[in-house]
């Protein structure tokens, strides 16, 4: 017998991703594929999609399973070395708690509803991207949890993050984000996640956290992250192919397309602003500043990848001057919220000493001295005369993003952003002509907002006291909540750190 | 009204529609150029409530720890109502002057902008 000649990478991809379903006769194609059309999208050649990696299912097994045995390797070291220890302060897994609770969760999420599309697109070559990408947001998932345990041992407020996940008032704005991708058509949701956030700002999520990790000594999160980005990478073109791949199928495809990248540009853009301000206010060490990232993330490479788009027809998301204009000022506006609710968060917030005060001076020489130093330093005043600020009434919420309504309006960061529809005789509030306008394209949609504070006065939360509220979020009172000093948190490390100058004197 | 939906004529449920409030209605307050306090204050109200508890009862234990508070004079302070100027009778119901179920109610507080005029 002559020997089989080994099949080239391209052959094999083409014989493991093509020609393996037909023409359905039993039922019609519409009811076996009933998502892939309402949206009104036109495919006329699913063959045209191209896989850029080439990846088939065996090859993919091998190069996970290698990475999975990598990243266990370093976990049991982590454990062993007690790497708690070396992270530069405990205020820093502040940081590691709002991934665990809100990012976390959504990595599921994603896994959940990739292998929704991989089921439910008419195309093989788009479901098997789906289907890789599906496992890989599971193993994500998988591996943030394993890592992320580790400080779960000695931390608080990551004990319950799945619960909190579905009912915390700061984490329906991750949650909700993600319904609103996943209640949407394929094509959306694609659009949504694999070109808008994992294509377009995935760079404003993934290197903050892990350049702060590795600056703040958090190997756990370093090493999940590691292993999670050559997926990444592959999630990135996905996301790219999947646009052009629509664009070039009929350009009637154009508008619906364009819709959507302003829709989750704005979302996207929202959501990271919970990230602005850990970088400016949660890391000891820092990396670089929200206004830094966002120039150099979206303003210069979001730039360039809108100007590639343009012979598409595709311009680039509306609204983007107004983060523009905004850059100086969110991640001060969003700690504000936190610092005005940290009583009702499973993570501390704390007061600005004057060295971090000069940083953030001189990263915004535009507004900070101005705007916000007056106002950490009466904030601290306070809290050193024993009276720490707290708001204890409930803030109104954007029915869209469901952040507080503390954003500014874009020519006048004094004033805060008041947008409002009327529908059906009710009114509904939007922190900006962003929100508001993804609004009024589905009212029947967002008329649905699961608002926490409404929710609250609607009695469905656990009852009517702050205290209720807190129990029913499963908050350990008085230790995931309220600010740094004075935690169980910080006695915890300071007790740490104690010995550990002990034992370097007695040397 | 619209949405993108695979069943033709979905509707979706108002889940902040009045009936939901046990009989109270929504309303959101704020004092301009305090942003300490980082967002509008909601609040669920009676509609027969008189206008007067609002700045008497809802509002110091929540706005009262800030320096400014105190310093207020009500008489110079200027109201819009839903985006509208508005002087409010603190005599009357909410609902006898039109302030309905998620009304904006604003303030500015003349001379008052937190310290070293920080809006804060």
């Amino acid at each position: 017998m002559p020997a089989t000649k080994k099949l080239g990478l391209k052959q094999k991809y083409a014989l493991m991703t093509r020609g393996l379903d037909w023409e359905t006769t039993y039922q019609p194609m519409e009811k076996v594929f009933p998502y892939d059309q309402f949206e009104g999208i036109k495919v006329k050649n699913w063959d045209a999609w191209e896989d850029p990696f080439r990846l088939t299912m065996d090859a993919y097994w091998k190069i996970q399973a290698e990475k999975e045995r990598k990243l266990y390797a370093v976990i049991d070291s982590i454990s062993q070395n007690n790497a708690q220890l070396g992270i530069t302060d405990a205020r820093y897994i502040n940081a590691v708690k709002i991934f665990i609770q809100g990012v976390t969760p959504l990595e599921y999420q994603a896994h959940r509803h990739f292998a929704h599309v991989a089921r439910h697109l008419r195309g093989v070559g788009p479901r098997i991207a789906a289907q890789m990408q599906s496992l890989d947001e599971l193993r994500h998932a998988q591996t943030q949890i394993h890592t992320i345990s580790h400080y779960n041992k000695f931390f608080d407020g990551m004990h319950d993050w799945q619960h909190m996940h579905d009912r915390v008032w700061y984490l329906s704005v991750p949650k909700s984000f993600f319904d609103d991708a996943v209640t949407a058509g394929p094509f959306e949701f694609l659009t949504a996640i694999s070109f808008s956030f994992e294509y377009v700002l995935t760079n404003l999520l993934f290197v903050p956290f892990m350049s702060g990790a590795a600056y703040n000594g958090d190997l756990a999160t370093v090493t999940f992250g590691f292993s999670a980005q050559s997926d990444e990478s592959r999630h990135m073109t996905l996301g790219l192919e999947v646009v052009k791949f629509i664009l070039e199928q009929d350009e009637a495809n154009l508008p619906i397309v364009q819709r959507w990248i302003d829709k989750w540009f704005w979302r996207g853009y929202r959501l990271l602003s919970l990230v602005g301000m850990m970088m400016d206010y949660m890391l000891p060490k820092k990396v670089m500043s929200w206004a830094e990232a966002w120039e150099m993330y979206y303003e210069e490479q979001g730039g360039a990848l809108f100007a590639d788009l343009g012979r598409y027809g595709i311009r680039p998301p509306k609204h983007e001057d107004v983060a523009r204009k905004e850059k100086d000022r969110i991640s001060h506006e969003v700690w504000a919220i936190f610092y005005n609710y940290t009583h009702a968060a499973a993570f501390h917030t704390w007061d600005i000493d004057d060295e971090h005060m000069r940083w953030l001076s001189e990263k915004y020489p535009k507004t900070f001295d101005q705007l916000y130093r007056p106002r950490l330093l009466m904030w601290r005043d306070m809290a050193r005369a024993g009276k720490r600020f707290y708001n204890n009434a409930l803030p109104q919420l954007c029915n869209l993003c469901q952040i507080p309504m503390a954003f500014t309006e874009p020519d006048d960061p004094t004033t805060i952003c008041f947008r409002s529809s009327e529908l059906g005789g009710d009114r509904y509030h939007f922190c900006s002509d962003g929100c508001k306008e993804i609004f009024d394209q589905e009212p029947e949609k967002f008329v649905q907002s699961w608002l926490p504070v409404h929710q609250i006065f609607q009695g469905n939360c656990g009852g009517a006291s702050v205290e209720d509220v807190l129990k029913w979020y499963h908050l350990n009172l008085g230790a995931d909540n309220l600010d740094y000093a004075g935690s169980p948190e910080q006695k915890m490390w300071d007790q740490w750190m104690a010995g550990r100058h002990v034992a370097q004197a007695a040397e | 009204m619209s949405v993108v939906a695979l069943k033709p004529g979905y509707k979706g449920e108002v889940l902040d529609r009045v009936e939901n409030f046990h009989g109270n209605q929504l309303v959101y307050l704020h004092w301009e150029d305090h942003l300490s306090f980082c967002a509008a204050l909601a609040f669920p109200l009676p509609p027969d409530m008189p206008f007067g508890a609002i700045l008497k009862d809802v509002l110091p234990p929540f706005y009262g720890m800030h320096p400014d508070w105190l310093k207020i004079d009500w008489s110079s302070v200027r109201w819009t109502l839903d985006g509208k100027p508005f002087t409010p009778d603190p005599g009357r119901a909410l609902r006898d002057q039109d302030i309905r179920h998620k009304s904006l109610l604003r303030f500015w507080t003349p001379g008052l902008k937190g310290p070293r005029d920080s809006c804060s």
